[in-house]
């Protein structure tokens, strides 16, 4: 005798094939806020992106810890763009460095009324926020620290941001580029530190200043800041292969 | 045989996946943890293990038991970039595929007539009758879903414990997910903890698949897979 089932393997097969075909006319039809680069890993940090932006507070705050929760802190990547044997070597850099900063400045672009460069007492003049927060890296480790300098949202509206404005692009000395969407860029845990652990940010973590994205994996968070261009439309670097939006 | 529709993309998970835990191959209990700090134990399994290459440290702050900073200058071998996106889209896979299985599953009473062993099967001595049965005999092919107690047992604890803790241990390690669901940092005893048992999970289901497929090709692997793709699950013969 036959029995009814509710769901057959072939009804089940039939509507998995049927899913996946509508998902790919869905993403034809809609134009992407980032590129795919006709790239399925892509699609999928994507989709993740897009999930993770319906479906979690857009507000929420990461954990903050005690200082007694400070722990050590790897420095990797980039540790210092004024070492000659660098790859990554910036001669801009190394002039600032000797100077002891004091003649850096960050520069702001873009979709602002009031471009301009900031230099390091104009960004201590502006309110300021300390977070002690856990750095997670896409390599496997973590890491605490407390965090002192001005909310990236204090600086883009003292700047001027205007309404039509999407993404956030950040230039390093080192030659790193890399770009935020407003909701990171407005949240309040996001900030360009110019002190670690109650000093000044040290040469390895990025001096003199670096951007803290405590909602996202350690790489969106670039040392050694020179530029920031404000845009409207996303400004594409090129795959790098890595994932643009590292929530996860 | 159940269908495990994770299976497949399980396993080509774990090749991918390995790649990542090259990155850092310490396990580290507690909030954080990194090469600057103590592990409970290191996994002698990767290029990074042990390397030299970091600038001379210095602390934080003027005491002796004060957490220090260390540049690295060594390139380690890191091919997370690719490796990420694809553990997340088999994630993703997982979890839709995960959650129409146990919908299906509950609404049918598959997992009530099925896979919950009844009262009176549940007892140590046919446990340990069917765990000997298993080494000793070929696994009969079951015509339909009529599982003995050891399959009954493995596939609730993959299913209710290994792969919801899986999943939800790689939420905890995920910065915007534990910024809105702070909760998963407390069950997981942190973030670091969470990643560790992650790997440890993920251990038990490789094993759990290992096991999985020998049975299989035992019971006869060309009926399994005709009785996994075409048919409905009613008795054949």
């Amino acid at each position: 005798m036959k029995k009814k089932h509710l769901i057959t393997r072939r009804t089940a097969l039939i509507t998995g094939i049927t899913a996946l075909g509508s998902y790919w006319l869905y993403r034809t039809v809609k134009a992407p806020a980032t590129p795919t680069y006709g790239n399925i890993l892509r699609a999928g940090d994507n989709f993740t992106y897009e999930a993770q932006r319906a479906l979690l507070s857009k507000r929420a705050l990461a954990k903050e810890y005690s200082r007694n929760d400070i722990s050590s802190f790897p420095a990797v990547g980039t540790i210092n763009p004024a070492n000659e044997h660098n790859p990554n070597f910036s001669k801009e850099y190394s002039l600032t460095q000797r100077s002891g900063f004091f003649d850096w400045a960050l520069s702001v672009e873009g979709s602002v009324t009031r471009p301009g460069k900031y230099s390091l007492n104009n960004l201590h003049a502006l309110p300021a926020r300390t977070q002690i927060t856990r750095h997670t890296c896409e390599e496997g480790w973590t890491a605490v620290a407390e965090w002192t300098g001005v909310p990236l949202s204090q600086l883009l509206q003292h700047a001027g941001i205007s309404a039509k404005a999407r993404f956030v692009n950040l230039y390093a000395y080192d030659g790193y580029q890399d770009c935020i969407d407003m909701i990171d860029a407005f949240h309040p845990q996001t900030i360009l530190a110019y002190g670690m652990n109650g000093k000044p940010l040290p040469i390895e973590h990025g001096a003199p200043l670096r951007l803290r994205v405590e909602t996202q994996i350690g790489y969106k968070s670039m040392k050694y800041l020179k530029r920031i261009v404000v845009t409207d439309e996303y400004v594409d670097p090129g795959d790098s292969g890595w994932a643009w939006y590292t929530g996860i | 045989m159940d269908p495990l529709g994770g299976d497949y993309q399980f396993f080509a998970s774990c090749i991918l996946r390995r790649r990542n835990i090259d990155g850092a191959p310490a396990v580290i209990l507690g909030r954080c943890g990194n090469d600057l700090t103590k592990p409970l134990f290191e996994l002698p399994i990767s290029r990074n293990y042990h390397h030299s290459g970091w600038t001379a440290s210095h602390t934080f702050f003027d005491n002796s038991h004060s957490p220090v900073s260390a540049g690295r200058t060594y390139d380690i071998f890191n091919q997370n970039g690719w490796g990420r996106s694809l553990h997340f889209l088999n994630a993703w896979i997982l979890v839709v595929v995960g959650t129409v299985y146990l919908s299906v599953a509950l609404y049918t009473r598959h997992v009530h007539r099925h896979l919950l062993p009844g009262r009176r099967e549940l007892n140590f001595r046919s446990l340990i009758w069917d765990v000997v049965h298993h080494l000793r005999n070929r696994p009969l092919f079951m015509k339909g879903p009529q599982y003995s107690l050891l399959q009954k047992l493995s596939y609730c604890v993959v299913i209710f414990l290994l792969l919801p803790t899986v999943v939800l241990t790689g939420l905890t390690m995920s910065p915007a997910v534990v910024a809105s669901c702070p909760w998963l940092l407390t069950i997981f005893f942190g973030a670091q903890s969470a990643r560790t048992i992650h790997f440890f999970s993920a251990l038990f289901l490789v094993l759990f698949l290992f096991v999985h497929i020998v049975m299989v090709v035992r019971s006869g692997i060309r009926k399994q897979l005709r009785a996994m793709s075409f048919e409905t699950g009613s008795p054949t013969r």
